[in-house]
């Protein structure tokens, strides 16, 4: 049987979700989507330039694919409100990406504005997923605000350094009956399947592959890992530990049967 | 504690501080995942001046990871060169003789359906101090009309209080730039013989009443070439970093003008070569990464091109710095001699040229 994630009215088979930041040419962009498998794309919405078609970075989306413009650059909710009705007035659809960042040092996401932000525009009809720091209890704010999924962050944006926030996320996992997508600080391969191992619905990734020195074999390895980790998690892990004796506690009881 | 007052003590730092810097030390420095000012100094020392290409390694790679493999364009707009202000570096000086103009509101739109179609969708605009005649209400409506054409509205004109900049960026100007020219005070005095910029304090506090004002982005630099590069480099770092600590909101970046040739008779005290020029901005990328490094048409082209890789994420292209010097090519004086006179086609064919991409917009009014 074919395993989907279903989310705002689609079935996705790959739990792989890439941007489209970073790279030294968003030509690539329908290269990379094809060599990772990926089906589901973030943009900025502040990199949409309807006045070039040569700038527009929507035109490099292949079609089949689901956009899902971001509201980076947003401080608070009402400014991810406003990019949200920028992005669906320019065409974008109504999957959205909140991004709430007021910390341009590490770029750390405000849950609270974010759960704000989910509110307002799931009420709308938004498929809203919002970026956070990984927090149950906001994360379950979030659920209850309306949110389509939540994306619990691994690490900081572009610091490549894996799920540093693994219990965290682990916690929210088994707690919360949404799709957990782990968005962000992914930096190798070997943390997405980590992540989809765990039972997150799916990872969302950028830095990792625009800054590899061949981003489309990345983008290939990525989408492998995360299938790999699905794959594994859907098969059931092995529990870790060492073997236990026969029956070192009850083995008294054998001669009753 | 205010920034003059933190200011203070860092200049007192500075005279004190005497860590040895060798390759050691640089390498260390490098490492590590959070640097101090003191390795800042470290970095920008003459000592450091062998290690340029180990420290260009890092700047590379952190730049690459938190800034991608882009540059953003831009064009500065002058809308006016009047001036009441007497400053010594300046074209603009209100005593220099040069042929003072400033746009009408139709001129404006002209300057900017020139500047559009070159594909420019972020703009600088410019003015002179003259608030009588190019003042909050002027700026204003020049502001509503740019917005018809451009992504992103920046300001550098003279510094206001923080309820004119509240105005500013309520009506859609979303950067703000401000040189403080010098961070030595007493040369600050020297060098602005008259008129409301002799105010050292209220144009260093400028950049915070902007953050405050809730503008999205805010970039600083000195003017290079009035003092010792070092120290001015070392002040404004410290500026940098006390934007970004206390208005974490706000997105910081930082230029570095060097002083060009321009009407007047002024020669820097301290010119800036090249390799100090790299040696710094590698400097900023590593000590603050996330800041954004704006580089202007006053560099040569070659020289701005060896830059893209090392952290410059911003650069103007297709410059005029003449009042109305888009619709109708002047040929009188601007702030300053332009080195880099490349098309914005031109500019974005050396970006790709260096395996970099040209972005015309990263921004949208929302």
């Amino acid at each position: 049987m074919m395993d989907y994630l279903e989310l705002g009215g689609r079935k996705l088979r790959s739990r792989l979700f890439i941007g489209t930041g970073k790279y030294n040419n968003d030509k690539l962009i329908p290269d990379i989507a094809a060599r990772s498998g990926a089906e589901v794309i973030t943009v900025a919405l502040r990199r949409v330039n309807l006045s070039n078609p040569e700038d527009n970075i929507l035109l490099q989306i292949p079609k089949e694919v689901q956009l899902l413009p971001n509201t980076s650059g947003a401080r608070n909710a009402e400014e991810a409100v406003r990019i949200a009705h920028l992005a669906e007035a320019a065409g974008c659809g109504k999957w959205i990406k909140i991004e709430i960042i007021p910390d341009n040092k590490y770029l750390l996401p405000d849950n609270q504005e974010t759960v704000r932000a989910t509110e307002i525009l799931a009420k709308e009809g938004f498929v809203v997923l919002p970026y956070m720091c990984p927090d149950l209890v906001m994360g379950k704010r979030m659920a209850e605000a309306g949110a389509a999924a939540v994306m619990p962050l691994a690490a900081p944006i572009g610091s490549n350094g894996g799920l540093q926030t693994k219990e965290m996320i682990r916690l929210m996992i088994e707690e919360i009956a949404l799709p957990i997508i782990v968005d962000a600080g992914i930096g190798r391969p070997s943390d997405a399947c980590m992540a989809m191992e765990m039972g997150a619905a799916a990872c969302l990734l950028n830095t990792a592959i625009a800054s590899s020195p061949d981003p489309l074999l990345m983008a290939e390895a990525f989408g492998l890992a995360v299938k790999a980790g699905r794959e594994a998690y859907l098969a059931g892990l092995g529990p870790v530990g060492q073997a236990e004796a026969s029956s070192p506690l009850t083995g008294f009881l054998r001669g009753e049967d | 504690m205010a920034f003059y007052d933190e200011l203070q003590q860092q200049k007192e730092w500075v005279k004190a501080e005497h860590r040895s810097v060798d390759r050691a030390l640089i390498e260390y420095i490098l490492h590590k995942r959070k640097l101090t000012l003191a390795d800042f100094w470290a970095l920008i020392s003459q000592e450091a001046e062998p290690y340029l290409e180990l420290i260009a390694g890092k700047a590379h790679e952190l730049s690459k990871r938190f800034h991608g493999q882009s540059v953003l364009l831009y064009a500065p707009i002058y809308l006016s060169n009047y001036c009441v202000n007497k400053c010594i570096y300046c074209s603009f000086n209100h005593s220099n003789k040069l042929l003072r103009k400033k746009l009408t509101v139709e001129e404006v739109e002209e300057e900017a359906k020139a500047l559009a179609a070159t594909g420019i969708r972020h703009v600088i605009i410019l003015t002179g101090e003259a608030p009588n005649r190019a003042g909050l209400a002027y700026l204003k409506e020049c502001i509503n009309v740019l917005k018809k054409y451009f992504s992103s509205i920046t300001l550098e004109v003279y510094p206001m209080v923080t309820e004119d900049y509240r105005e500013m960026a309520d009506l859609g100007a979303d950067g703000l730039t401000i040189y403080q020219e010098t961070y030595d005070e007493k040369l600050y005095d020297e060098i602005h013989l008259a008129g409301p910029k002799k105010n050292y304090r209220f144009r260093l506090d400028a950049p915070e009443r902007a953050c405050l004002a809730g503008f999205h982005s805010v970039n600083i630099g000195a003017l290079l070439g009035l003092a010792p590069w070092r120290e001015e480099a070392l002040y404004t770092a410290f500026h940098l970093q006390y934007l970004q600590d206390h208005y974490p909101a706000t997105m910081v970046s930082v230029s570095f003008p060097r002083l060009r040739p321009h009407v007047g008779s002024y020669d820097p005290a301290f010119p800036l070569s090249d390799k100090n020029l790299v040696q710094l901005l590698l400097a900023f990328r590593v000590f603050l990464p996330q800041a954004g490094i704006t580089m202007s048409t006053r560099e040569r082209a070659d020289f701005r091109d060896h830059l893209i890789p090392l952290g410059v994420t911003k650069m103007s292209a297709g410059s005029m710095t003449t009042v109305g010097g888009y619709a109708k090519p002047a040929s009188d004086s601007g702030q300053f001699d332009i080195s880099d006179d490349r098309s914005v086609d031109e500019v974005k064919a050396a970006i790709i040229k260096a395996g970099y991409q040209p972005i015309m917009q990263n921004w949208c009014a929302f």
